[in-house]
């Protein structure tokens, strides 16, 4: 919790005046009609004059105004340190995240952290608002009306310590009846939309099986659920006001019932009495309140807990403490020595792999799916760390680099291929800021991109939609290599960067990597065989296990694995080739 | 699309027809619990009027109201809770009505609507539409009904009671809707701007975070925090605002009732000492009347936001019910047993008019043949898919298969003639069982095994902690894309369709997997017509026929030795991929 509270840091002042000034409000509201009552009794019953009441009714709009004064920077208070709060809490989330290595987010998933970002932080916002507004303000008026009708007529007031806690009873049990129900109706919406996203997704084959009718009774199925338990929470939270109604008025009838034999000895008036029915209905009112806030604390803090366990993650992969490295231009480009990983404790995804990999180098990753391809290249940027051995960049181990010149050093073609909304340049330096439109043309002709960007109208300046889905896959994964090459990394690396390409085009963006790369060593992964048989060293990977490492030659030879990958992908004589 | 208004209350009437009775109850509910909740003040202030002073409490006749005042509380709380009973009832059985049909009709729409519409659009006006509907327009609904009832009820006990103390307070509660008004004017610009920002800082969150993964990998994270904050401060500089401004609200609409609770007292007390025409217990009963009067005012204001959001929402949701659906096939006759032929006569086809993208393609395939199709992403293979499936209409020529036009037969029968195996995987929320048995929900257990035994899935099914039984989680994370297609693939097995289309079937399966999965389509495809689409050459290489696609033609077709000799296209394209670099 500390961890949440320390952004209200700032807004300490913020914290006492709003719930001062509302807090005075109050007070203010509760006075009316002890006033009121004095017109009555004294005004009226004991003919103390039109003055009388006429300064009695000045006071009560100077209180309403000062009343609302005080309401006014209440709220202003409220809603600065509030939004404030949100602001710095959003900041430091979204910052936290980013700090977060793929292990941590991975266990997350991207959509539950865009939520927590989004509507969570939301949540307690509002709840840091309705704090300075109400969490003072509502108990307060309770208490005070009762106070207050303690001061007028102890005895009658009992009848306020009775009807008090019972609605605050009758509160409780609606509500810790139906506000669990809410999250059950919430999940079966859920399930009622989610059929109707799979249907939307999956329409081809839904229609291609002819099983619209089975999926039809299978929405009703959803619906009629969720229509049931919505009733059924509909019949319980119907209770609510019919029931609070119904005690403040028979409150009110008990108030007549004493109090007529209360008034009769003399030790009450009339306007006494009408004082008192009001500070019941000011109860009801102050209660409703207290219950809605019952509600938002309990939401609230679901929330506040989920934040928590996102802040509270501390990131597997730090580089604190790393210093600048100078690499070692004689050590080989990449060492991997000994390397084993696993993504859960005892099952290996990647077995034991040394290898050395010389500046300049092709290296040709191949394996089947869940081979632990991609792991070994995620090794190389730390985006996960070794389990045991290590794997060393220029001659250091890249546990000590620090994490920005780590990642410069290397450049990544991810599997997925995903821009960010902007322009085509402002994509393309991502990995240099400062990238000239030279650089970048000469990256997309490398990229095999060149073309179909120079087509489009604004060329450079050409708007990239989220994600880039104005793009085609082919095409975006062009732009993604092309964004890699900007920076002239040190190392390359593609991870099944161009399944969505066709053998031509896959064919002359080979050709160009291999012509223009110079000494960037190149780490190329791919299920397709002839993508990396001319690479000039191969590891083959089958379920986490190297099963050999060399040239095509050498693997088609002696490899069984590596030949069974080849011959099903062409025939024997073309490998030959 | 811009429905009038009458038109949209006239077709949401359609939907509450069928519970009208609970209408009636809710109005009726209404009426009595408002009567009854407005006659209590005045019970209240006429039992107040017998309790005067000392030595001057009338004890019967208080008695006597304390009576009527019960019967009065029992009658209001069994209505209003009848009311909200109602109308609960009331509003989710209309809206699940309506959930229904608008499922129904998106079932029924054309492709061509569902593929050039974004998918989260369609499934908001299924979720928060309909929602907003409810709550909204429904529920809004009684509490308007309520609210009105009340206010004229009020003036009207309150006119009969003493005209001139009613003045008073009709003539000052307005002032709270002027001062609402104003300041929800104020603030709407405010909140404009506000979700504008929002948005933005959302998106851009969004978009960070899910590639969380890229951002790192480019060291990006510094510059897109940047960003994100600087929106972040934009947000706050609106965000207090527009909170401010709607919070001012609730004090000064407090502070216009706090002024006609003080007119109403002071008003009243000077006619007391003036003219003796009004009693402390009517002054009292006012003064709760005054309460009760200007709270409906405050309601009303936020009920009629609430519909117009809500007929808003009634109007996206009738809009997707207006669109025209697939043509009615009913009356057409099935395709009884499917003889494998497919014909194409001068077929010409495009998703838009002004763009067509096949041209007068002649096609002849007999019973049998594997016809693959091959060349560069985007040059129509799925096109080609998409018209023999019907799940697009040619817009010249006609296909026909089986010997008949695909027009002419029912789109069921038609497309159970294809099994289908797309490189998109979709699998349905429920168990491996389920999915696989998608097709024949009715198979037993062997033939599913079977069927995931011809597939090559038995092996990692079984592996798995509750075997066929393990439910497919939304997404379907807990299976890897290559165990997901194989299960694609089991469907079809099981049902054994005449033909076979294959879209990238294999793409997302890793090569030693494939070998295996191609036996077992081997197998499949024996005696089957069969499309094949695919960029692994090697997949191609053994059709009867090649087809080869460039920029929505088939510019050449035959047989892979023919289609080497010719040196065309073709050559080049499966040469490139072993060319040495």
């Amino acid at each position: 919790m500390k961890r949440l509270a320390i952004h209200l840091k700032n807004y300490k002042a913020h914290l006492i005046w709003g719930p001062f000034f509302k807090l005075l409000e109050a007070i203010f509201e509760l006075v009316v009609p002890l006033v009121m009552a004095q017109v009555i009794d004294e005004g009226i019953n004991q003919n103390a004059g039109v003055g009388y009441i006429l300064s009695r009714g000045a006071l009560i709009l100077a209180l309403g105004i000062i009343g609302l004064c005080c309401a006014l920077i209440c709220q202003y208070v409220a809603s600065k340190c509030s939004q404030g709060y949100g602001t710095l809490l959003r900041n430091d989330l979204f910052s936290h995240v980013n700090k977060l290595s793929y292990k941590e987010l991975d266990k997350f998933g991207a959509a539950t952290l865009v939520n927590r970002l989004t509507a969570d932080v939301n949540q307690l916002q509002n709840m840091v608002a309705m704090m300075i507004r109400l969490f003072i303000r509502a108990p307060f008026l309770v208490i005070g009306a009762a106070v207050m009708a303690m001061i007028i007529n102890l005895k009658l007031a009992l009848v306020f310590l009775a009807a008090a806690p019972l609605i605050a009873f009758v509160l409780y049990i609606i509500m810790s009846r139906t506000v669990p129900h809410y999250k059950t109706v919430q999940k079966k919406l859920d399930t009622v939309t989610g059929i109707t996203r799979e249907n939307l997704a999956g329409v081809r084959v839904v229609r291609a099986f002819a099983n619209q009718g089975y999926e039809r009774a299978r929405f009703r199925t959803a619906a009629e659920d969720l229509t049931r338990t919505s009733n059924t929470v509909g019949a319980i939270s119907a209770l609510l006001n019919p029931l609070t109604f119904a005690i403040i008025n028979v409150a009110i009838l008990a108030i007549l019932w004493f109090g007529g034999g209360i008034v009769d000895s003399g030790e009450m008036t009339q306007g006494e009495i009408i004082a008192f029915v009001n500070y019941m209905t000011q109860i009801s009112l102050a209660l409703v309140v207290v219950a809605n806030m019952v509600i938002l604390i309990t939401k609230s803090s679901a929330s506040a807990s989920r934040v928590l366990e996102v802040l509270e993650t501390e990131p597997s992969v730090t580089d604190e403490g790393n210093e600048e490295v100078i690499p070692d231009d004689n050590a080989p480009a990449v060492r991997f020595d000994n390397v084993y990983f696993g993504y859960v404790e005892g099952a290996y995804a990647l077995d034991g792999l040394s290898v050395d990999i010389n500046k300049g180098e092709t290296v040709g990753v191949i394996g089947g799916t869940g081979s632990g391809k991609s792991t070994l290249v995620n090794l190389l940027g730390r985006f996960y760390d070794v389990s045991e051995g290590s794997v060393k960049l220029f001659g250091t181990d890249v546990r000590k680099y620090p994490l920005e010149q780590l990642r410069t050093t290397i450049a990544y073609v991810p599997q997925k291929a995903v821009l960010a909304s902007g322009t085509i340049r402002s994509n393309m330096q991502w990995a240099k800021k400062d990238a000239t439109d030279e650089e970048i043309w000469r990256a997309l002709e490398i990229a095999q991109a060149a073309d179909f960007v120079r087509a489009k109208k604004k060329g450079l300046d050409e708007v990239v939609e989220r994600d880039g889905r104005n793009f085609s896959g082919g095409q975006r994964q062009r732009l993604t290599i092309a964004r890699a090459l900007v920076g002239s990394p040190k190392i390359l690396v593609l991870d099944d960067s161009s399944s969505a390409l066709d053998f031509a085009t896959d064919y002359a963006l080979r050709k160009a990597i291999a012509r223009s790369k110079g000494d960037t060593t190149v780490f190329w992964v791919s299920q397709r065989a002839t993508s990396i048989k001319n690479a000039d060293k191969i590891i083959v990977l089958d379920e986490g296990e190297v099963k050999g490492i060399g040239t095509h030659k050498e693997l088609f030879d002696t490899c069984d694995v590596y030949r069974e990958i080849c011959l099903s992908q062409v025939s024997k004589e073309e490998n030959a080739r | 699309m811009n429905m009038k208004t009458k038109e949209l209350v006239k077709r949401l009437l359609h939907y509450v027809r069928p519970y009208r009775t609970l209408l009636f109850v809710a109005v009726l509910s209404s009426l009595i619990s408002v009567a009854a909740s407005l006659l209590t003040p005045v019970l209240i202030g006429d039992a107040i009027d017998f309790i005067i002073g000392k030595d001057n409490v009338d004890f019967s006749q208080v008695v006597r109201y304390i009576g009527y005042l019960g019967i009065t509380i029992a009658f209001a709380t069994i209505f209003q809770w009848l009311l909200s009973w109602s109308t609960n009832k009331l509003s989710f059985s209309t809206v699940k009505d309506m959930r229904e049909d608008l499922f129904d009709h998106i079932d029924k729409l054309p492709l061509k609507y569902i593929d050039s519409h974004a998918h989260g659009d369609l499934i908001t006006r299924m979720g928060n539409d309909i929602e907003q509907i409810s709550t909204g327009l429904l529920q809004g609904f009684s509490q308007l009904l309520n609210g009105v009832f009340t206010i004229a009820g009020t003036l009207i006990v309150m006119f009969i009671v003493n005209w001139l103390l009613a003045l008073v307070v009709f003539l000052i509660t307005p002032l709270s809707l002027f001062v609402a008004a104003f300041i929800a004017k104020h603030t709407h610009d405010m909140f404009i701007k506000q979700a504008t920002v929002q948005g933005k800082l959302s998106g851009f969150g969004e978009e960070m975070i899910s590639n969380a993964k890229v951002v790192q990998a480019f060291s990006y994270g510094d510059d897109a925090q940047k960003y994100y904050e600087e929106l972040n401060q934009e947000l706050y500089n609106y965000g207090y605002k527009a909170q401010f401004y709607s919070a001012m609200s609730n004090p000064c609409t407090r502070f216009v009732n706090g002024i006609v609770y003080a007119a109403v007292g002071i008003t009243g007390a000077l006619l007391a000492v003036t003219r003796g025409t009004i009693s402390p217990g009517l002054l009292s009963t006012f003064l709760m009347y005054s309460n009760q009067y200007t709270k409906p005012f405050n309601e009303i204001t936020g009920v009629i936001t609430e519909l117009q959001t809500a007929m808003a929402s009634a109007r996206r949701v009738f809009a997707v019910l207006d669109e025209p659906t697939e043509s009615d096939d009913s009356a057409l006759p099935e395709i009884e047993e499917c003889d494998g032929t497919i014909r194409l006569e001068d077929v010409s086809f495009g998703y838009t008019e002004d763009r067509i993208l096949l041209q007068h393609i002649d096609l002849a395939v007999k019973n049998g043949q594997k016809i693959a199709i091959v060349g560069p992403t985007g040059c129509g293979k799925t096109t080609l898919i998409n018209l023999l499936m019907r799940y697009y209409d040619v817009t010249d020529g006609r296909i026909l298969v089986s010997s008949r036009p695909v027009t002419e037969v029912k789109r069921d029968s038609l497309r159970k003639c294809f099994g289908m195996v797309l490189q998109e995987t979709w699998l349905t929320g429920g168990t491996i069982k389920e999915n696989i048995a998608y097709g024949k929900r009715d198979a037993t257990d062997e033939e599913i095994i079977a069927a995931a035994k011809a597939a090559n899935a038995h092996g990692f099914i079984t592996k798995m902690e509750k075997g066929y039984d393990t439910v497919v989680s939304e997404g379907g994370d807990n299976l890897s894309q290559g165990q997901r297609q194989l299960l694609c693939i089991a469907r079809i097995m099981l049902t054994h369709p005449p033909m076979l289309i294959l879209d990238e079937a294999t793409s997302s399966i890793d090569t030693r997997t494939e070998i295996k999965i191609q036996k077992a389509f081997g197998t499949m495809m024996e005696g089957r017509t069969s499309f094949i689409v695919a960029h692994r050459l090697s997949t191609i290489k053994e059709a009867d026929v090649i087809l080869v696609m460039n920029d929505g033609n088939i510019i050449e077709h035959g047989t892979h030795e023919e289609l080497l000799e010719k040196k065309g296209f073709y050559y080049n394209l499966y040469n490139s991929q072993f060319a040495p670099v």
